[in-house]
């Protein structure tokens, strides 16, 4: 009997919400599990990176990594499993656009571990001890990952083939991505695999969109009663679909919450933030300068907002003076 | 535009020199700015004009896109309130322009880089004079030079490569 194809799932700077999301496949992962060899899960199974390191090049037929990059010791796993696999796949907003953990850059490095080390309220760290990358201690030399300067997507570091997109990815985007690859019929490499229009276009509500929508006040979910069956930006709450890529099956519209925007956006578009900005701005009913900018008031955090999932992978990457 | 002279110089370490995007729209201010050169005002050389149907059409994208490309500033022009040809544009330009300007705030990019004025097409010389003010301004503020920053934030990525390959030899010795 040949050799099954061979999978394998890694995650970076990530919440353990795409390795999740895997467990979700629910009976469909013993399906997955006939078809392929799983030969590396660090959060489900016992293999170690020596086991990958050991492995001929180009051996593993699709990686999927999740999570953005921060450290070197992230970095040096991107390589390897690059160097290892035919098809690797960013798994996830943080692998594809960067995710939230990219809002980071707004930051310098320097900002964050002083805050995380010294300045949080529940930290108590009078020496101002802070993590070294190396360290003697007893004649041994110990060693951790760099914290880099700036957090980035999958593909900001190394080559990537696909894109599953998603905070996290759903159970049935990855059952077509795995079916995808076993059938070998490829599809142009740099493809996002979901549908390639707004979430608007598949959103329950879409016929309630107002043809001329005029925004006369912006509210914020939690301080709203939100009716379920009208379009939210009709009701001025901030939603992020007309900027976004569908294939999520409007789940957080189905739960009664705008979408913030985790698919990022189609592959018209270069950056996620500017369109809803545009999106958001052009239909406010004012004219005046002062009238204006008092409707925009109730969007106290654009960048937190338009580029949620998305900073890393904006045009301008990050807070550029930082 | 990283391959233009004017980047060149700034790599060769020459005296920097601003440099602005303007996107004028076709109707007012770019007739305008054609009036300027036809009347032989004089204005800095330090903009580079691109038409557009109406400063509606200028996506927020455009803006960030000159931006991470190198420019320093970016100047929409167009048509007074009231005056759009499209009717609604310029109020739609107003709107964008007000959240684009909080949002590059927020990203560390200063106030006076990014300005929009109307300018009505027999208004050439106050085409000349927003231009040769947003200059100075810029000039005073110094150089944004993103696309150079870039290259800056990813040279740590250059170096951990070169050990990450060292380290593979190591192990493989």
């Amino acid at each position: 009997m040949p050799d099954k194809p061979k999978i394998a799932f890694y995650w970076c700077a990530s919440c353990g919400g795409c390795e999740e999301s895997i467990v979700d496949l629910a009976e469909d992962i013993l399906e997955v599990a006939q078809a392929v060899d799983i030969v590396f899960w660090p959060v489900a199974m016992d293999f170690k990176r020596e086991h990958v390191e050991a492995m001929p090049d180009g051996s593993i037929l699709a990686t999927m990594v999740n999570g953005s990059i921060r450290t070197s010791e992230q970095e040096e796993m991107a390589y390897l499993l690059r160097r290892k696999s035919q098809v690797l796949i960013a798994y996830g907003s943080c692998a594809h656009t960067g995710g939230v953990p990219s809002l980071a850059n707004q930051f310098t490095r320097e900002q964050i571990l002083r805050y995380v080390y010294e300045e949080a309220p529940t930290v108590v760290n009078e020496e101002k001890t802070r993590p070294q990358p190396r360290h003697q201690y007893d004649g041994t030399a110990l060693t951790l990952p760099e914290f880099r300067g700036l957090v980035r997507s999958l593909d900001q570091v190394v080559e990537v083939d696909y894109y599953l997109p998603g905070c996290p990815p759903t159970p049935q985007l990855l059952k077509q991505a795995v079916s995808m690859l076993l059938s070998g019929n490829l599809p142009p490499k740099g493809t996002v695999l979901a549908p390639d229009t707004a979430l608007c276009e598949q959103c329950p509500r879409k016929e309630s969109k107002p043809i001329d929508l005029r925004i006369t006040e912006f509210k914020r979910p939690h301080w709203t009663q939100i009716d379920p069956n009208t379009c939210f930006l009709a009701q001025g709450i901030v939603c992020m679909g007309p900027a976004t890529r569908s294939g999520c099956e409007s789940q957080c519209i189905r739960g009664n919450m705008p979408c913030t925007g985790c698919f990022g956006p189609t592959s018209r578009v270069k950056d996620q933030g500017a369109k809803i900005l545009s999106a958001l701005a052009s239909p406010i009913d004012a004219r005046e300068p002062e009238e204006i900018e008092k409707i925009l008031s109730g969007i106290p955090d654009p960048v937190g907002t338009f580029y949620r999932y998305s900073l890393a992978k904006s045009l301008l990457r990050a807070k550029v003076t930082r | 535009m990283e391959d233009r002279p004017n980047t060149d110089r700034l790599s060769t370490g020459a005296e920097w020199e601003p440099l602005i995007v303007a996107f004028f729209c076709n109707w007012c201010t770019y007739t305008a700015a054609d009036l300027a050169g036809v009347s032989r005002m004089g204005y800095d050389p330090n903009v580079r004009v691109i038409r557009v149907m109406c400063s509606g059409r200028v996506d927020p994208q455009f803006v960030l896109d000159a931006f991470a490309h190198g420019a320093d500033g970016v100047l929409i022009g167009g048509c007074h309130p009231g005056d759009c040809h499209y009717v609604e544009g310029n109020y739609k330009t107003l709107r964008r322009y007000h959240l684009l300007k909080r949002m590059l705030r927020d990203l560390g990019i200063e106030e006076q880089r990014l300005r929009l004025e109307w300018i009505a097409a027999s208004e050439g010389e106050k085409v000349s004079k927003t231009i040769n003010e947003m200059v100075e301004q810029v000039r005073a503020l110094g150089p944004l030079r993103l696309s150079r920053r870039f290259k800056e934030w990813d040279a740590e990525l250059a170096s951990l490569e070169a050990e990450a390959q060292s380290e593979e030899v190591a192990v493989h010795a």
